[in-house]
């Protein structure tokens, strides 16, 4: 990943091999499998959720917060986009408000979101660690709850039922929702969504690698490693933790809006509390704070679900003759049971950043032993 | 006055019930600063298993007065919560003692993941009624009703706190868990031996989880294999409102949990002018903990500790 910093050739040929790859991806998946169409969905939904562990790494990975409601601001992304290109509030919305162009919509969706990131971090300043988790949990559930019932008195969010009829995006006068033909391929609603997906992929990781060893990214990583030492080295730590939370949202929000437009309707039951848990998992499982590492995490997070889907049915029926157990059930049972292991064989994630892993494993015990006792130490003279 | 004591009733036991739940997060925390995701399903566990052994018993004809049949379910139950709590620990968390922090929370919620999906795998994915073997009695105190049901629960809750404060204050057990909360090594020292104590302190929890089980599947008649989920979460939430790792922090958390939620769904509408329903009570009970959090950063009875890195 460090490739896109370095000139080295070899790396550039491995990302021009990788650029390929992903170009031709859509339509190897459709070639070889019967059910390409749904794979390629689960890819897609796989790019958006390596932005949501992205954005979520900026908070938990980078500056150390841990944040169990960052799925709220993929919600406020994905609503922002349902109601101001969806025929639900059309009567009541400004003319320039309605249908804005792509580009700033996607702008507005950064925006606002990040917007909702100060709001949650502006109360949660003072609070450490769990405390922490655990308000923005309550935050996470609020918005979700807000959504849920905002039908009444004033119909905003259309309650449980969700905002349908969501326009697809219009790019240069091309319709995303209709099949394009170019140079003989068809392009369908499905594999455009791909490449626009993709590309804003890139885009937050390429942010998210310049941002890594920027001042901010340091000052981040100095905060997570020890916020008074961060404090005492002139970092002014109030706005630099608000701007992880604004930025980190900012992310969830493009990532929301994108979805919104994919899926052409949303509702409360996409931004449940377990969606946060997952995004979570993405990132701790990939290796906090290592940007290939969270992407990894992101993409076997996601797609494990959909694999074990196509293989314990098949297997099942070779097996047993019948359908004995429910898959559904099998197939989470068998993906909570990876997330166990995978955690006891590498506990600091598949893929660790090296600066992390070095933090990690000081080496002795005894050295450990100090820094807890000189951290607390610390903590208690701060009181 | 009667709804608004009534309110106040629904809330108590509703309290109780939660406070008996964020016991169990609070002593696994006060020992190993480790949120235990997966005790709501230790709840839903064992409020399963007892329906099941009720069940069986009624289906069997055994003819036994209502409360004897609920004793020997949870006679059943408590022990399966036990073991559960126990192996969990030895599994999924113990390893993980040296690792960074966020390893044992991720096991944590893949244990909770394939209990709640192994739930389904063997009681279904419907609800399930609880066997109607408890006398319905009403009493009216001031206006407002309240089942024996109800009164039993808040009892029994007493009792179980009342018993947990004697044991670690007053045995010497208790002195260890509480030698173990300070600090592990130099416990270790002192021939505490940790290892024991912190299985101990899951066994127990545990134990208290399973009777909350059967209690919140009794309140509301019925049971579901995602029903840990919320109920801790909210236990969680009366934890860190009363100050996690504080036991008696807990006992505060979880009753004024369920009061203000209670309080809150009867009153929002009418405070709000049906602008906020009842539905908002959940949002009720968040709003409240994180404006104590802003006030009180460690909770009510929380003191400042340190955080381990």
């Amino acid at each position: 990943m460090d490739a896109l910093l370095k000139n080295n050739r070899n790396n550039i040929v491995m990302m021009a091999v990788l650029a390929v790859v992903l170009a031709v991806l859509p339509w190897v998946l459709g070639g070889a499998f019967e059910n390409g169409k749904s794979w390629l969905r689960a890819v897609d939904f796989a790019l958006l959720y390596i932005m949501l562990a992205l954005g979520l790494n900026i908070v938990v990975g980078y500056a150390g917060l841990l944040d169990l409601g960052y799925i709220a601001f993929y919600a406020v992304g994905a609503y922002l986009f349902a109601i101001l290109n969806s025929p639900h509030l059309q009567a009541v919305l400004p003319a320039w408000l309605s249908h804005p162009p792509f580009l700033v919509m996607m702008v507005m969706a950064a925006f606002v979101a990040g917007i909702f990131g100060v709001l949650l971090g502006s109360p949660t300043l003072k609070l450490r660690g769990d405390y922490l988790a655990i308000v923005t949990l309550g935050f996470g559930e609020i918005v979700r709850i807000f959504m849920n019932n905002l039908d009444r008195p004033i119909n905003i969010t259309n309650g449980p039922q969700g905002i349908n009829n969501i326009d697809p995006v219009q790019i240069a006068g091309y319709d995303f929702g209709r099949p394009i033909e170019i140079l003989g391929l068809t392009f369908e609603k499905i594999h455009l969504y791909y490449y626009l997906i993709l590309a804003f992929c890139a885009l937050i990781i390429f942010v998210s690698i310049r941002l890594q060893n920027s001042r901010i990214g340091r000052a981040w990583v100095a905060i997570r490693e020890d916020e008074i030492a961060a404090n005492a080295m002139g970092i002014n730590t109030r706005n630099v933790k608000l701007l992880a939370f604004a930025m980190g949202a900012s992310f969830g929000g493009v990532s929301g809006a994108l979805f919104a437009s994919f899926q052409g309707f949303v509702s409360p039951e996409s931004f449940v509390l377990m969606e946060s848990v997952m995004v979570l998992c993405m990132v701790v499982l990939g290796g906090m704070g290592n940007i290939p590492g969270v992407i990894l995490g992101a993409i076997i997070v996601s797609i494990t679900p959909e694999l074990l889907r196509d293989i314990i049915n098949p297997l099942q029926m070779a097996i047993a003759g019948k359908k004995v157990v429910d898959p559904e059930n099998l197939r989470m049972l068998i993906f909570g049971l990876a997330m166990i292991v995978i955690m006891l064989v590498r506990p600091a994630g598949l893929w660790p950043s090296k600066r992390r892993r070095a933090e990690l494993q000081p080496k002795t015990k005894d050295i450990a032993l100090q820094e807890k006792d000189s951290l607390q130490d610390a903590e208690r003279n701060h009181d | 006055m009667d709804i608004f004591l009534q309110q106040l009733i629904n809330g108590l036991v509703v309290g109780s019930i939660y406070a008996l739940i964020a016991l169990g997060y609070t002593m696994v925390y006060g020992i190993m600063q480790l949120i235990n995701f997966a005790h709501g399903e230790i709840v839903m566990i064992g409020a399963m298993v007892t329906i099941t052994c009720i069940n069986l018993l009624v289906g069997a004809g055994v003819q036994l007065p209502g409360p004897v049949l609920l004793l020997v379910g949870l006679m059943m139950a408590i022990p399966v919560s036990m073991f559960l709590g126990y192996s969990i620990e030895k599994i999924a968390y113990q390893p993980l003692r040296k690792a960074p922090r966020l390893a044992p929370l991720i096991t944590a919620i893949g244990v909770s993941i394939v209990l709640q999906q192994a739930a389904m795998l063997i009681w279904g994915r419907n609800y399930r009624p609880f066997p109607p073997i408890l006398p319905s009695e009403v009493h009216i105190i001031g206006g407002a009703a309240i089942t024996d049901l109800q009164i039993a629960i808040i009892a029994l809750a007493l009792i179980l706190m009342g018993g947990l404060f004697f044991l670690i204050e007053k045995t010497k057990l208790g002195r260890a868990m509480r030698a173990t909360a300070q600090n592990p090594e130099v416990a270790k020292l002192m021939g505490v031996n940790v290892n024991t104590i912190i299985s101990m302190t899951f066994v127990i929890g545990s134990a208290l989880g399973a009777m909350a089980g059967v209690m919140v599947a009794a309140n509301y008649d019925q049971a579901h294999a995602y029903m840990g989920f919320m109920i801790g979460l909210k236990a969680f939430t009366a934890a860190v409102l009363g100050g996690i790792g504080n036991i008696g922090g807990a006992v505060l958390g979880g009753l004024l949990l369920g009061i203000i939620e209670s309080l809150g769904s009867g009153y929002l509408g009418d405070l709000t002018g049906g602008v906020l329903g009842s539905n908002y009570k959940d949002i009720f009970a968040f709003v409240v903990l994180i404006i104590v959090l802003v006030f009180r950063p460690s909770g009510l009875m929380g003191e400042r500790v340190a955080e381990r890195a």
